[in-house]
C-alpha cells in the first residue's frame, strides 16, 4: 500500500478557462502533504486531478502527467474507475448515504464494486475500518442505524472509514474539517496523524495552524488576480514553509500579511 | 435619572410594550362579522354566498379598523392580509368540496356490493313478474380502469423513468440531443387528451384494421398523457440528489451505472413513487380518449387486446349522455361511477403518501 504521486507540468482547464498552470510536485509515499492558498487558486481543482473526480464536471480537462508510482493516470486507455478505486477522496461536507446504515455505508466501497465477501469478512473489515477512522467506540452498538443520524464530525470520520475501507494507495482530503467543531478537527487530525502510516495523505485546508500541525510537506498556491490561473508558488518542508519561506508571497500569506 | 448611578426599573410600564388586541379578537370580530351579514341578509334576502361575502367583507373591515384604533398600522396590515389571504384559501377550497360533496350524495345511493361486484348489462325481463330488471353493475368500469390505467403504467413508468435518467445523468447540458428530447417532453405535455385518443385510435385501425376498439389502444393513448409527466417529475426528483453523494460513489470507485441504481434512484424513491402515483391519478379520469380508442360496452370485457372497454370516467358520461331504458337508473350509475372514481383517486394519493414515508431517508439516532 501506498504510493508516490508525481505531477509534471500539469495544467487543468474547465473547458477553454485555465484554471491551474504548470504545476510539478513530487510526494513521498507515506506522507502528509498540505495544499493552501486563497479561495479559487485552484488547490481543490488540482486535489480533484489526482484521482480523476473533476471529470465530474462536464468540459474539465487537464494537460500533462500525473503519475502514481511510475503509472500515468491520463495515459491513453486508463479508466478513471481503476484510479479512483486505488486513490480514495474525502469531501468537504460529510457524504454519508442516506439509504444506507452506519455499517452498509462503511461497505459501501466493497459492495457496489459488486464483490461478494463473506459476513465475518465484512464484520472485521466495519470493525477496522471505524477503528481506523476514530470512530468504532462511538458508535459499535448502532451499526444499523441511519448513516445520517450521527453528529457532523461523526459524520465525515465515517466518510472517512467508508473511504479507507476500499484500502486505496493514496488517500485526498479536500477541506475535511471546514464543517466541523474543534474538537471533531481534532479527532480527523490525530487520526490523519495514524493515517500516514499506511496512506499517501494529501489535504486541502484554509486553516494554517492545520497544516502547520499535520503535514510534512506544503504546497502555496496563489492566483495573480481573477480570471487568472493558478500557480504552485512554493512546495516545501511544512516548517520551511512557515518558518523561513524563500518566496515573499508564501512569506506574505503564512504570516496573514497581504498584497 | 437619580444621580446615585444604579439603574432603576420603572416599576409602572414596560417601555417595550404596545397597544394588543386580546387573545382571540379575531375570533370574536369573526362572530360580530357574522352576525352583521346575517342581519344584512335578513334585510335583502338569504343566500349562503352572500352570507359567506358579506363575513368576510366586515370581518376584513371589522379587524382593520379595531387593529389601527388599539394597534398599530404594521400590526393592523398583518391581520388585514391574514384575513385576505384566509378568505382566498377558502375561496379556493370551495369548489372542491363542493363537488366532492355533490359527487358522494348523489352517488352514495348506488353504491353498494352489488354494484360494485357485478357487471351491469342491458335490461332483462324478469319471466315471473314480466317486470324489466336492470343491473346497475359497475364491474366491467372497475375492471377496464384498472387494466387501462395499469397497462398505461407499464408502458410509461419504464420509458418515463429512464427518459429521466437520461436527462439528468447523461446528457451534457448543451447536447442537442438533450435539448430536443426537453422540448418534445414540453410539446407533449401540452397536448390536449382527444389528441392522444386519436393517435391511438388512428394507430390501431392502421395496424388492426376499422373499429379496433381494445384496451391496450386506450392504454397506449393514456401512455402519451402520461409520459412527460412521469419524465417531468422524475427529472425534478433525480435533481434534487445532491451531487455529494455521487462524487462520493465515483471516488469510491463505483461506476456510474452502479451509482445511478444504487445510489441516486433508492435516495430519490420516495419522490419518484410520488411522482408516478400522481401522474396515474391525472389520467385515471381521462374521458375522451379512452372514449374513442376503447369505446364503452354494458359488456363485461376482462381482455385488454380485444373488443370494446368500458371505464369509470367513460360510464359516468355515457350513463349521462346515452341513457338506457330506465333514465333515472342510468344517471345514477354515472354518479356512482364518478363517486368510485373519486374513491379510487383518493386511494392513489394515499398509497403515494405512504410510499413516500415509508422509503423517505431515515434519520433516526
Amino acid at each position: 500500500m501506498s504510493k508516490s504521486v508525481n505531477i509534471k507540468d500539469l495544467n487543468v482547464y474547465y473547458s477553454d478557462f485555465m484554471a491551474v498552470q504548470d504545476v510539478t510536485m513530487d510526494i513521498a509515499p507515506r506522507s502528509v502533504t498540505a495544499f493552501i492558498g486563497p479561495s479559487g487558486c485552484g488547490k481543490s481543482t488540482l486535489l480533484r486531478t489526482l484521482n480523476r473526480m473533476h471529470e465530474v464536471i462536464p468540459g474539465a480537462h487537464v494537460q500533462g502527467q500525473v503519475l502514481v508510482d511510475g503509472d500515468d493516470l491520463y495515459g491513453a486507455g486508463v479508466d478513471p474507475v481503476t484510479v479512483r478505486r486505488q486513490i480514495g477522496m474525502v469531501f468537504q461536507r460529510p457524504n454519508p448515504f442516506p439509504t444506507m446504515s452506519i455499517k452498509e455505508n462503511v461497505l459501501a466501497g466493497v459492495r457496489l464494486n459488486n464483490k461478494r465477501i463473506p459476513r465475518a469478512t465484512a464484520e472485521a473489515l466495519v470493525e477496522k475500518s471505524l477503528q481506523g477512522a476514530n470512530l468504532w467506540n462511538e458508535v459499535k452498538d448502532r451499526l444499523d442505524k441511519p448513516g445520517q443520524g450521527l453528529s457532523g464530525g461523526q459524520q465525515q470520520r465515517l466518510c472517512i472509514a467508508r473511504a479507507i475501507a476500499v484500502e486505496p494507495e493514496v488517500l485526498l482530503m479536500d477541506e475535511p474539517c471546514s464543517a466541523l467543531d474543534p474538537i471533531s478537527t481534532l479527532a480527523v487530525e490525530d487520526l490523519i496523524n495514524e493515517l500516514k502510516d499506511s496512506y499517501t495523505v494529501v489535504i486541502v485546508t484554509h486553516n494554517m495552524q492545520q497544516a502547520a500541525r499535520v503535514s510534512d510537506k506544503t504546497a502555496f498556491f496563489n492566483i495573480a488576480g481573477t480570471g487568472k490561473p493558478g500557480r504552485l508558488i512554493e512546495y516545501s518542508d511544512t516548517t520551511t514553509i512557515f518558518n523561513n519561506p524563500v518566496q515573499q508571497a508564501t512569506e506574505d500569506y503564512v504570516s496573514g500579511r497581504f498584497g | 435619572m437619580s444621580g446615585s448611578g444604579t439603574l432603576k426599573i420603572p416599576a409602572t410600564r414596560n417601555r417595550l410594550t404596545t397597544g394588543q388586541l386580546p387573545r382571540f379578537a379575531s375570533l370574536y370580530t369573526l362572530g360580530v362579522a357574522f352576525v352583521l351579514a346575517a342581519a344584512v341578509m335578513g334585510l335583502i334576502g338569504f343566500n349562503a354566498f352572500g352570507l359567506a361575502a358579506f363575513t368576510s367583507v366586515f370581518y376584513l373591515i371589522l379587524i382593520s379598523a379595531l387593529s389601527t384604533a388599539i394597534e398599530n398600522r404594521r400590526k393592523a396590515m398583518d391581520r388585514f392580509v391574514r384575513g385576505l389571504v384566509t378568505v382566498a384559501f377558502l375561496l379556493a377550497l370551495a369548489p372542491l368540496v363542493s363537488t366532492l360533496w355533490t359527487v358522494f350524495s348523489k352517488g352514495i345511493g348506488i353504491i353498494s356490493p352489488a354494484f360494485v361486484f357485478t357487471s351491469g348489462g342491458s335490461p332483462t325481463i324478469n319471466p315471473n313478474t314480466l317486470e324489466i330488471v336492470s343491473s346497475p353493475g359497475a364491474l366491467q368500469a372497475i375492471v377496464g380502469t384498472l387494466e387501462i390505467t395499469g397497462l398505461a403504467t407499464l408502458f410509461s413508468v419504464p420509458i418515463g423513468l429512464l427518459t429521466a435518467i437520461y436527462l439528468v445523468e447523461y446528457a451534457a447540458p448543451t447536447f442537442w440531443l438533450r435539448r430536443v428530447v426537453n422540448f418534445l417532453v414540453d410539446v407533449m405535455t401540452g397536448i390536449p387528451s382527444i389528441v392522444a385518443g386519436l393517435f391511438a385510435f388512428s394507430l390501431f385501425s392502421l395496424l388492426v384494421g376499422p373499429k379496433a376498439f381494445s384496451g391496450l389502444s386506450a392504454a397506449v393513448a393514456l401512455s402519451v398523457l402520461m409520459i412527460p409527466t412521469v419524465v417531468r417529475s422524475s427529472e425534478e426528483m433525480l435533481r434534487l440528489v445532491p451531487a455529494d453523494l455521487r462524487e462520493a460513489s465515483y471516488a469510491l470507485g463505483v461506476t456510474k451505472y452502479v451509482t445511478i441504481m444504487r445510489i441516486v434512484v433508492p435516495t430519490a424513491i420516495a419522490g419518484l413513487a410520488t411522482g408516478v402515483t400522481l401522474a396515474i391519478a391525472r389520467v385515471i379520469g381521462e374521458t375522451a380518449p379512452i372514449f374513442m380508442a376503447a369505446s364503452f360496452t354494458d359488456a363485461f370485457n376482462g381482455n385488454p387486446l380485444n373488443g370494446p372497454m368500458q371505464t369509470l370516467p367513460v360510464m359516468a358520461y355515457t350513463g349521462y349522455k346515452f341513457p338506457g331504458q330506465d333514465i333515472a337508473l342510468s344517471n345514477d350509475q354515472a354518479w356512482g361511477a364518478a363517486l368510485l372514481l373519486v374513491a379510487l383517486v383518493i386511494v392513489l394519493n394515499l398509497i403515494a403518501r405512504i410510499i413516500a414515508m415509508i422509503f423517505a431517508p431515515k434519520t433516526g439516532r
